[in-house]
């Protein structure tokens, strides 16, 4: 019995086994993979996409999905760096801009893409619209917006109390960005599993004909899982722009892709009413654990694309066998 | 060559967890109809799905025709004169008649190298077909213009079409009316007629006592034994599948009805063919039957009561007051609750716990600090109605998916006792359910009306209407056609008022 439970554990986790060794392999024949360096810059590049990750979540646990998610990313990380540009840099994109907090920049930030997610949600949850193509159309209306207010071109010359947020670190030694998704984290595994919003999250997903008949406000739940995600994706785009010092309409490109298949890696399933958070950062982990050590192997980033790509129709293969078997 | 059409032999399958066949058999006669009988998760449908070749079985042999073979597929069933009419259809509603019919074996031309499909022929066979078991559909039509019913009868086309000698039909009148089902028994008594030989399984006694000339019974994947049906009794047959004799088939109920606690008046949908001007009214501690044929609308009018169908007209009163009730959260915080029909459309949630099943609708009770569910509570919950109901689980974190039809039925009937209503609406409460199961339900039920509940419960088997109820209201035709009372309906006067059309 215990041999089954192993064997079967196994095939679940599959992928993340697989690309831990293909870690241990790389580690041991490299020279400065097991460093604090090395490790840091494998926070610095989780955090951000496990907090976006963790947005497209909802989407994908009932049965829908999110393709703006890169676009608002990047408009959040124009909005922050708009707002957050030095006093005295010559070329301010808003040059009536008084000096502004961070935080309240953040929190209008997050207000107008927060905004953006209730439209999608609306139209997903009144219109009937299916996700796919509510966020594509999303995403392509946002990248305009994107391009219009910051007249296509990047933005510099960050204040150092915005950048600092991703470059900081608490008593110098933990970074903040580490702080931040932790927090986050914590907080979606509270909401998914200890709320009614988690509960009927999760009845939409695995049934949404029966939720509604057992009283779940169905539209309620999807707008409130929209708004969330975009929220996440302020925060996520806040803090792209902080870590890069600068944004542009580029910023943000493909990150929806990356999350959804992070998320199908650690068991978000393709079916909906399945999937963690620890399952998440789990999937987030092994995709930046695999660009590292590419990375470190010194493969050709056009390389990289095609072993991401691969990487995700097997995860889903994989996902899929599991349901299959059941047969 | 051997006397039987086709048998199987000590056919052995496992599942992970389970051993769905235990050496079963089956010997079919050609010229002969022969019911396949159990209870559900006998095996009967996994037999079938090993005999068509959807499932290869672990040991066992399927001698057909004198010869021993291997079924390698469902397309190696059908070249071999094997058809199967499965019992959830698998219909292509976007596209025509003929061409569900010829799916995957169109007839074709060639163009020199070039192969087309000949849609001529094609659908000048599929008219020959559907005429052959006197359907007059044209075969150009789209299949999703059809009703359920009749695309039923187009699936047992295509099985004919297949030119077959053993015909499986698996549940074959779940959907039918009475005027398709006598139809039915028409093509069914041609095709025995032409010597072939038809597997048929089915829940319903009188229909398998009528058509039936041999019987097999199964229980838990073994075979139990094979009778000819003329000696059979329904008592018999019950006996054998369940293992045990049910002396009685329902519960003496002890519930009296009180004042009338819910009323319903001049209720009429949005949609002018579906349920109008209904009106009826259910007491304190009654149990109210609804019979009526399919297409009836009873479950639309109750789904229309529960707030998932528009209506137009019409006022619900409980207790004097009236309930404005436009989506199923106003019916359920005013004390309603609906048992819908179909458990795994409407009902279950497969992938989540029985934990999250019993307790997805009355999470409002279980908040702690205005945010936080209590898990604690919510367990005892669980774990309350596991052992009231008698849920057989592993425990309150399996899957509802994988526990029984009468399991997952005994936890959505949890799901509503959670919020302790006063109405409880339960469309075919019994559908789908083996006989053992079946009386536990009936013990729930007859419990509930017992402590004052108001009971509504659409049923289409007369035997149960006319067992449990209080009262019948009868509806055909989307009209509530009549009245009886419980001890004086018989199968003729339901009849009777459910036939009343217009």
């Amino acid at each position: 019995m215990k041999n089954i439970n192993v064997k079967k554990m196994a095939s679940d986790n599959a992928m993340a086994i697989l690309i831990f060794v293909l870690a241990l392999i790389v580690g041991f024949t490299t020279k400065n993979f097991f460093t604090k360096g090395n490790f840091v810059n494998l926070v610095m590049n989780v955090a951000p996409r496990f907090i976006i990750a963790c947005g497209v979540s909802g989407c994908l646990i009932t049965r829908g999905t999110d393709l703006s998610a890169g676009r608002m990313v990047g408009l959040a990380a124009c909005l922050s760096a708009m707002m957050l540009q030095n006093v005295d840099y010559a070329g301010r994109v808003l040059p009536w801009m008084p000096d502004m907090p961070v935080w309240a920049a953040f929190l209008i930030v997050a207000f107008i893409i927060a905004l953006f997610g209730a439209v999608s949600g609306c139209v997903i949850a009144f219109l009937k619209v299916p996700p796919f193509i509510a966020t594509l159309g999303m995403q392509t209306a946002v990248y305009g917006l994107c391009q219009i207010i910051t007249k296509n071109q990047p933005i510099g010359g960050l204040k150092k109390s915005y950048t600092s947020v991703a470059s900081g670190y608490l008593f110098n030694k933990i970074p903040y960005l580490l702080l931040i998704a932790t927090a986050i984290g914590l907080f979606m595994w509270f909401l998914y599993n200890k709320t009614r919003h988690g509960k009927y999250m999760y009845a939409i997903g695995g049934n949404e004909n029966a939720a509604q008949v057992a009283g779940v406000n169905v539209p309620a739940t999807l707008i409130r899982i929209y708004v969330l995600a975009a929220i996440l994706y302020a925060i996520g785009g806040f803090l792209l722009g902080a870590k890069a010092g600068g944004a542009s309409t580029a910023t943000g490109f493909g990150y929806e892709l990356e999350a959804i298949a992070a998320c199908t890696i650690g068991g978000v399933s393709t079916n909906g009413g399945v999937g963690t958070v620890p399952g998440i950062l789990l999937g987030v982990l092994v995709f930046e654990v695999l660009k590292i050590c590419l990375q470190f192997l010194g493969v050709d980033p056009a390389y990289t694309y095609i072993a991401q790509g691969l990487v995700i129709i097997v995860a889903v293969a994989l996902d899929l066998r599991k349901y299959l078997a059941k047969k | 060559m051997s006397e039987y059409r086709l048998e199987m032999r000590n056919v052995v399958k496992q599942f992970p967890g389970v051993k769905a066949l235990d050496h079963a058999q089956l010997q079919l006669r050609p010229g002969t109809v022969h019911a396949l009988m159990g209870e559900n998760g006998a095996g009967k449908s996994t037999l079938m799905k090993c005999m068509f070749g959807i499932y290869h079985m672990d040991e066992g042999e399927l001698i057909y025709e004198g010869e021993k073979v291997q079924i390698k597929g469902p397309m190696d069933a059908l070249n071999r004169g094997i058809a199967m009419v499965h019992q959830e259809l698998q219909p292509i509603p976007a596209r025509s008649i003929g061409e569900n019919i010829y799916v995957g074996r169109y007839p074709v031309k060639h163009f020199g190298p070039v192969t087309v499909i000949d849609h001529k022929k094609m659908y000048e066979d599929a008219k020959k077909v559907l005429e052959e078991v006197h359907l007059d559909f044209d075969p150009h039509a789209k299949l999703g213009s059809l009703s359920v019913s009749q695309m039923q009868l187009v699936e047992i086309a295509k099985a004919v079409s297949a030119d077959c000698k053993v015909l499986i039909l698996d549940e074959p009148t779940s959907s039918l009316t009475a005027a398709e089902v006598e139809a039915l028994f028409t093509i069914i008594d041609e095709l025995r007629a032409r010597g072939v030989a038809i597997v048929y399984i089915s829940h319903k006694m009188d229909e398998i006592l009528r058509i039936s000339d041999e019987v097999t019974i199964m229980r838990d994947g073994q075979y139990i034994g094979t009778w000819s049906a003329k000696e059979l009794t329904t008592d018999f047959i019950i006996t054998k599948m369940v293992g045990r004799s049910l002396s009685n088939l329902y519960p003496t109920r002890e519930n009296v009805p009180g004042e009338v606690a819910f009323e319903v008046e001049d209720f009429t949908s949005i949609n002018p063919k579906s349920f109008r001007h209904a009106s009826f009214n259910v007491r304190k501690g009654e149990i109210l039957g609804v019979a009526g044929l399919v297409g009836a609308q009873r479950t639309e009018l109750m789904e229309g009561l529960f707030g998932l169908r528009n209506h137009t007209t019409g006022t619900i009163r409980f207790n004097g007051k009236e309930l404005k009730i436009n989506q199923p959260r106003d019916a359920i915080n005013n004390g309603i609750a609906l048992l819908t029909e179909d458990r795994r459309a409407t009902g279950i949630l497969g992938v989540l716990s029985i934990a999250d099943n019993v307790s997805i609708a009355s999470l409002n009770k279980y908040v702690v600090g205005g945010i936080m569910l209590d898990d604690k509570k919510i367990e005892k919950l669980v774990q309350e109605n596991v052992a009231k109901l008698s849920i057989k689980t592993p425990s309150s974190k399996t899957l509802i998916q994988s526990l029984s039809g009468g399991n997952q039925q005994k936890v959505l009937i949890s799901r509503w006792l959670a919020n302790d209503p006063d109405v409880l609406i339960l469309d075919e409460p019994t559908r789908g359910i083996d006989v053992g199961a079946k009386y536990e339900i009936y013990c729930i039920i007859a419990d509930l009306a017992k402590q004052g509940k108001s009971i509504i419960m659409i049923s289409s088997e007369m035997s149960e209407l006319i067992g449990m109820s209080d009262r019948i209201m009868v509806m055909c035709d989307g009209r509530v056609t009549g009245f009886i009372d419980g001890d004086k309906a018989n199968q003729e006067n339901i009849m009777e008022l459910a036939t009343q059309f217009e």
